[in-house]
């Protein structure tokens, strides 16, 4: 059974024929040769390039042609191009650059990004091109042309390739991280807190200081609040604070032995979470955004934590329950109907979250492992078919990004617990903490 | 943001002054999509931004320059359990230098900012100007959590403690188990004697079960579990004829690791419930 997405990579299943599009292979292919500078611009010409090479890269909506391949005359800017002449009898009388330099053999590319950066006012300011290489002229070819302005330096290199990179992805459907935010619990301070850092690990911060163990953080989806379970002397609580500024907002805890793991609905008005406040063991219960009007959503004997909504409809929940022995994935919708198993029975699963399209869900299982082996897997919820993305290293708490193509997770090497981001095929691994113990992260919407 | 049309009919309009200043290709590419701008929005706003016509009577900016600064500087809320925001607010007249400290610093003569203060605070607001200087106090008092973690009370005995610690030991469980086990029972039983000679002799004193796991499993997953723990030693207990209302069960999940190798010997000091004095 193959389940088309919009978005790119394959999943392989190794035992199966299950595949799960998330990253299309067919992607178009675009070179990108280096642009260049002039004057003050110069010297940050290898940010900027860096910098837009990572972010068409790591959005994996499009292919970047190889740039060995490449014609030695780049042009860099429209009228650079010199449609090809042809004498009476079609023969080639010149050959300036053109279009065809880069849809032709060896490059093979269907779009070209091309410019030049230069100061005006004392400000950078990038002119980016983007052309459809297979076109027959330089009107039709062209999709866009832009100017982008930044400080001249290199914060102001990274804000213009941005912008540049932002814009051509949005052609292809995909969607930049830049400006999203990760929220995580480290223990740096010496307690475990919850930070924030941008998607690409800068700018860690400090956010709660209470001097005791926070995790589990969730985010709403307007990305205004963050809920978290706090764990002063025993007694685990629930926790809402705003993202911004870390504001704590009002949440009144049911008096129960154990109030923990909350997340929100999608329109923020409500908190699933699981509590002791029917008795022992935890169960799964549904409040207002402050606590009030609580409805209880299971009554079984067994633990069940993590309630997860479907972003897509809030009407639907993931979470972890062992009502059938270890602890095991199951879904069911908000009312309590329709309760279904989606997990095999084999290990332990946890930390389940799910993707933006509200199809997929990404959890830590050790399927059929001895205890602790937790590797991330990814469900088609409706299929029941999975894809494993993680093994060998103890990896948990995936979180999507919010272009639904990247996760954040937390991989246990030796004592050391950090978090990493990873593109959905298992790719582009990269470690985005290194201070202290890292882990649980949740990304913003 | 500029199309490329747009740059299109910038460089038609623009061509012969360019030419004229014999520059490379790439400036002059740039230098007329500067001119355009400066042709189109930006010098619009720079007219209607121009400077309006002098106040008829400068006296009184001349007797304001000279007053002294005058502050409105709040602290709110003014009392708070630590780990909560306090915002400072401040608005302050003839002045050109504003600072806050603690931990604040230079500021804008009208602003608000959130603090965290962890123990009671002075925040002061000092304001300088050409009438001189002013300075403006706000005082917040901060309170430890309830939910922190306090030493044992001064009216708990050492006696007390030390009882408590000789005769009553950490109850282990299997994995993902709230089961009691055989030996488990046996540490319960001998507990519950020294449960019930601790509260005949120290009336006052209570004991918080606290249920812990290895490592392994999910922190998330573990919470629940520890829960079960401590609730399955506590009603253990209670039926063995402790009184109920001396013990409070509480969950640790994995957060409060005994032992931290990786062997079952350690996860299983781990898989414990641990009986510490209450307050």
């Amino acid at each position: 059974m193959i389940k088309y997405l919009f978005l790119p990579i394959l999943l392989f299943a190794q035992s199966t024929d299950i595949r799960i599009s998330i990253i299309r292979p067919d992607r178009p292919t675009i070179a990108l040769p280096d642009l260049r500078g002039t004057g003050e611009a110069q010297p940050l010409m290898n940010s900027i390039n860096a910098k837009l090479f990572n972010e068409i890269e790591q959005a994996a909506v499009l292919k970047i042609a190889p740039k060995g391949m490449y014609p030695l005359t780049v042009p860099q800017q429209p009228t650079d191009f010199k449609p090809p002449t042809v004498g009476p009898n079609r023969q080639p009388l010149s050959q300036g650059p053109w279009l065809t330099d880069w849809s032709g053999p060896p490059v093979n590319a269907n779009y070209l990004a091309n410019g030049y950066a230069t100061v005006q006012g004392g400000r950078l300011a990038l002119f980016g091109w983007l052309y459809d290489v297979t076109q027959k002229d330089i009107q039709n070819a062209q999709v866009f042309g832009k100017v982008y302005f930044g400080t001249l330096d290199e914060a102001g290199a990274k804000k213009v390739a941005l912008e540049f990179a932002a814009d051509i992805l949005a052609r292809f459907g995909g969607k930049s991280l830049a400006g999203s935010r990760v929220f995580f619990v480290s223990s740096r301070s010496g307690a475990k807190e919850i930070w924030s850092m941008d998607y690409d690990g800068a700018n860690q911060a400090q956010m709660t200081r209470y001097g005791s163990t926070c995790i589990s953080p969730a985010i709403s989806k307007d990305n205004a609040k963050i809920a978290f379970t706090r764990i002063g002397a025993g007694n685990p609580a629930i926790m809402v604070h705003t993202t911004d500024s870390g504001r704590k907002l009002n949440f009144s805890n049911p008096i129960a032995t154990m109030n923990a793991t909350p997340d929100f609905t999608p329109d923020g008005s409500q908190i699933v979470f699981s509590s002791t406040l029917g008795g022992s063991p935890a169960n799964l219960y549904v409040a207002g955004a402050d606590g009030g009007g609580i409805r209880r959503l299971t009554s079984v004997k067994s633990i069940e934590v993590e309630p997860k909504v479907n972003p897509k409809n809030g009407t639907e929940i993931v979470f972890i329950s062992g009502r059938s022995g270890k602890a095991q994935l199951y879904r069911m919708n908000l009312d309590g109907t329709d309760v279904e198993r989606l997990t095999d029975g084999r290990g332990e699963a946890s930390n389940p979250t799910w993707h933006p399209d509200g199809q997929f869900v990404a959890f830590a299982w050790t399927a059929g492992l001895e205890p602790g082996n937790w590797s991330i897997f990814v469900m088609d919820v409706a299929s029941k078919k999975y894809v494993q993305l993680t093994s060998g290293v103890r990896s948990e708490n995936p979180a999507w990004g919010p272009d639904g193509r990247h996760l954040v997770f937390s991989r246990t090497v030796g004592r050391q617990v950090q978090i990493y981001s990873i593109l959905a095929d298992g790719s582009q691994l990269k470690q985005l903490t290194f201070d202290g113990s890292n882990e649980k992260p949740a990304w913003t919407h | 943001m500029n199309t490329w049309s747009e740059i299109e009919s910038a460089r038609g309009e623009t061509r012969t002054e360019m030419k004229l200043k014999n520059t490379i290709r790439m400036t002059q590419m740039a230098g007329l999509v500067l001119a355009v701008m400066i042709a189109g929005t930006g010098c619009k706003k720079k007219i209607a931004a121009a400077p309006p016509t002098p106040a008829p009577t400068p006296a009184p900016i001349v007797e304001a320059a000279k007053a002294k600064p005058v502050i409105s500087f709040t602290a709110d809320p003014t009392s708070i359990v630590r780990g909560d925001a306090v915002t400072l607010r401040w608005d302050v007249q003839n002045s050109d230098a504003v600072t806050i400290e603690p931990g604040v610093g230079t500021v804008a003569a009208k602003g608000s900012r959130q603090v965290y203060p962890t123990t009671n605070a002075t925040y002061t607001l000092r304001a300088s100007g050409p009438g001189g200087s002013e300075s403006a106090r706000a005082t917040v008092s901060v309170s430890a959590p309830t939910e922190a973690p306090k030493p044992a009370p001064s009216n708990v005995s050492e006696d007390a403690i030390s009882l408590l610690e000789r005769t009553v030991k950490d109850a282990y469980f299997g994995y993902d188990s709230s089961d009691i086990r055989e030996d488990a029972r046996a540490t319960l039983q001998r507990n519950s004697d020294g449960l019930k000679e601790l509260f005949g002799k120290f009336a006052s004193t209570n004991v918080i079960v606290e249920g812990h796991c290895d490592d392994r499993g999910s922190a998330e997953y573990n919470l629940g579990l520890g829960e079960k723990r401590a609730n399955a030693a506590r009603e253990f207990l209670v039926n063995l004829g402790v009184p109920g209302d001396k013990l409070k069960s509480v969950t640790y999940g994995k957060e409060r690791q005994s032992c931290t190798e990786a062997t079952e010997d350690c996860w299983q000091k781990n898989r414990r419930a641990h009986f510490a004095m209450g307050q």
